[in-house]
């Protein structure tokens, strides 16, 4: 059965490692929906957090080869434990009128996002969550206002709690 | 501590992970570490006539000893000259180790004269991968890939290196690793123990139990164990191409090789086991064929050193990572009990249903008076050569007839490209086996068109004397191909005939060597007898074979492992 996966691993954080990540889903014909990397607290590991849709027989495989790579210390499968999951998103929406303002305005707060740049035909909203609640906020502001652009991060998770990833 | 420049680290660290052959060729970028290499005379160098070459040769190198071949070739174009040897090194888990040199680094990314991406051409093809950006480390990053090739499930490593790092007019202390420790590189080589007695557990209850022995066996130099544990359980083995001589071809319980273009017993004994046992093997699509009618009856314990090598295609139900080698020493303490007499006893009716499918004798074919069959050419290379030759091969029809009609004997004495399927592959990996084994017979297996491919190499068989015995057989066309056109293609043979072939026998002696042109099956045996009296000389023999040969037993395509032609008319 194809579901949604979220991939964390825990690799070196050196040239060339993430690159080794993604041509490996590439090559074997993986899909990546998102995306999010960075530094951990120890500075010499990086983490990524990837979701993908695929079924049991191609995660196995994706977690196996990503395993597999030199640079890599672990990968953990964090769909099917109790996990917390987060993306940011920050939207740029068009606001021509008071009304549409104030409409988004209270969308934002019932979303608790915060509006963090103000111009006089523009907001900046941010919002973090699950990636469903943003993109339910996403069709709401669209409903009442142009949505000029968006740039969301991607997933990033950890497994609720004493499990965790490290070397 | 000692100084020196980034050239002579690279040439020095070499030395101490004990490379003695470099296979290479020079250009602008690595210079420099060639005027090292010149400046002594511990690793020696082959200059190669084309990078793709210095590839093969590194390969047959390491196929033939085991241990980790070594290339070295400029930026750019001599980089990516090596593409295809460092992937039918990556498709055959062969240890490689490439140093390419680099643009300087504050040119990287200009676009800059014989500048390529080195580290992303390869990285699909290669196990690992290093941009060496500081002299100083040089020697570890060496230390490194040298560890990484040849450990876990081996494979091909390059090392990029700037020109500017080793530049011989700058010197930097030298240090070479005493140990190698990659944090985040732990490869497993024991076995899970609960594993292990599971399969130990299947194994004794199976009353049609197989071997399927690959190339992972041979890796793990395991053929001794292997052999004794068959002989122990009494069991019927079949070799992958590439697990060839990992059980002797001679031995009695030997069904053959399986697969594609498998004996008839092995497909058969395969499809009707109840337990296979898999060591070092990877259930490839040219060995399940429809992997959904794939051994319906087996319980399948997967022996592997790489994790995801285990349930990749077909299902293990008693998987176990680790190499061939620790698992069977584990496995012993728990089939002691099993003793080859009441074995026998035991596979009494599973031995006589295999011995029937022999019975059909599914490599036999009919000799001609008129034109040499192809078969008939290996068999008689076996013979003067007490199949005791190492032969390498090219890719096609002869790389099957020679898979079939060699019988292997001893791991790493057959070369081939399994995974991959290079043309070109077959000349210069003998080359690299007769410097690894100067006084062996090293052998090429090879056809009009592959040969074409590497005939450069040649030239440096010349220069470093290489008495190599090329076996060429000469069917004026693309044999394989042609093969297929005929099943598949109702005999519309697109391009799989060459309309002016060279005068191989003129041509190997402008090359410098002899050439030996075979016509006639009566001439057959004598000029292969010449061929090998000639000890001292690399011999070309160009041998007219049949055209209209096809290699079967061939397995019908979408059907289970034992649906298979047996013939041009006959089939299962």
């Amino acid at each position: 059965m194809i579901k949604r996966r979220i991939l964390s691993v825990l690799l070196e954080n050196e040239p060339g490692a993430l690159s080794r990540i993604m041509g490996l889903f590439s090559q074997r014909g993986y899909n990546v929906d998102s995306l999010c990397v960075a530094t951990t607290a120890d500075p010499s590991l990086s983490r990524l957090t990837i979701t993908t849709q695929c079924d049991d027989k191609v995660i196995e495989q994706i977690t196996k080869q990503i395993n597999k790579l030199v640079d890599v210390f672990k990968v953990s499968d964090l769909t099917d434990g109790d996990h917390v999951e987060r993306e940011l998103m920050l939207v740029k929406v068009a606001t021509p009128t008071e009304q549409v303002r104030a409409e988004i305005k209270r969308s934002v707060d019932i979303f608790r996002g915060q509006i963090v740049d103000v111009s006089p035909r523009n907001y900046t909203i941010q919002v973090t969550g699950p990636s469903d609640k943003l993109d339910a906020l996403l069709r709401t502001l669209s409903e009442s206002a142009d949505v000029t652009e968006a740039s969301r991060t991607g997933v990033c998770g950890l497994a609720r709690g004493e499990k965790s990833l490290k070397i | 501590m000692e100084m020196m420049s980034g050239a002579e680290m690279v040439v020095r660290a070499l030395k101490d992970v004990g490379v003695k052959y470099v296979f290479g060729y020079p250009g602008g970028a690595v210079l420099d570490i060639y005027d090292a290499l010149f400046r002594q005379d511990e690793v020696k160098h082959i200059l190669v006539r084309h990078e793709q070459g210095a590839s093969h040769m590194a390969d047959g190198y390491a196929r033939s000893t085991g241990d980790t071949g070594t290339v070295l070739v400029t930026s750019g174009p001599g980089a990516t000259n090596t593409l295809t040897g460092i992937a039918t090194a990556y498709m055959d888990s062969i240890p490689m180790v490439i140093l390419s040199g680099q643009v300087p680094s504050m040119h990287i990314g200009e676009d800059a004269f014989q500048e390529t991406d080195m580290v992303g051409c390869s990285r699909p093809i290669v196990k690992h991968s290093f941009l060496v950006k500081k002299a100083e480390d040089i020697p570890v990053a060496i230390a490194k890939a040298y560890y990484i090739a040849n450990s876990g499930r081996p494979g091909p490593v390059v090392i990029d290196l700037p020109k500017d790092i080793v530049n011989i007019q700058e010197s930097h202390p030298y240090e070479f690793p005493e140990n190698i420790d990659i944090r985040s590189y732990n490869p497993t080589a024991k076995g899970h123990n609960k594993q292990i007695k599971k399969a130990a557990e299947a194994l004794k209850a199976a009353k049609r139990p197989v071997f399927y022995v690959g190339g992972g066996a041979i890796a793990a130099d395991s053929s001794a164990d292997i052999i004794a544990l068959a002989e122990q359980f009494n069991a019927p083995v079949t070799n992958t191409l590439m697990g060839l001589g990992a059980f002797p071809g001679t031995h009695p319980q030997f069904v053959g090789m399986l697969g594609m273009h498998g004996t008839l017993e092995a497909n058969k004994t395969m499809h009707n086991a109840d337990c296979i046992l898999a060591l070092g093997a990877r259930f490839d699509d040219r060995v399940t064929n429809n992997v959904a009618k794939f051994c319906p009856h087996a319980n399948i314990i997967h022996v592997d050193v790489d994790p995801a090598s285990i349930s990749k295609t077909v299902n293990a139900h008693i998987p176990i990572v680790g190499s061939v080698e620790k698992v069977i020493e584990q496995l012993k303490p728990h089939v002691k009990d099993i003793t080859p007499e009441t074995q026998k006893e035991k596979l009494a009716d599973w031995w006589q249903q295999i011995e029937q499918w022999r019975s059909r004798k599914c490599l036999s074919y009919k000799t001609s008076d008129e034109v040499i069959k192809p078969q008939q050419v290996i068999e008689s290379l076996y013979k003067h050569t007490n199949g005791e030759a190492f032969v390498s091969s090219d890719v096609g029809q002869h790389q099957m007839f020679a898979a079939l009609y060699y019988p292997f004997d001893k791991p790493r004495q057959w070369i081939n490209s399994g995974g991959l399927g290079t043309m070109g592959f077959g000349l210069p990996a003998a080359m690299g086996v007769q410097f690894a084994h100067p006084d062996a017979i090293s052998a090429v297996v090879t056809g009009d068109g592959s040969i074409q491919m590497n005939i450069q190499e040649l030239s440096t068989c010349l220069q470093y004397n290489l008495p190599i015995k090329i076996i060429s057989l000469n069917n004026r066309a693309l044999g394989m191909v042609r093969q297929w056109q005929d099943m598949i293609y109702k005999g519309r043979h697109s391009h799989s005939y060459m309309e002016s072939m060279p005068d191989f026998v003129k041509l190997a002696e402008a090359y410098g060597h002899v050439g030996i042109k075979v016509d006639h099956p009566s001439e057959l045996d004598d000029a292969m007898a010449r061929c090998m009296a000639m000890k001292d000389k690399l011999v070309f023999m160009d041998i007219a074979v049949d055209q209209n040969e096809h290699v079967y037993p061939m397995q019908i395509k979408f059907g289970a492992m034992d649906e298979m032609r047996l013939s041009k008319t006959e089939r299962t």
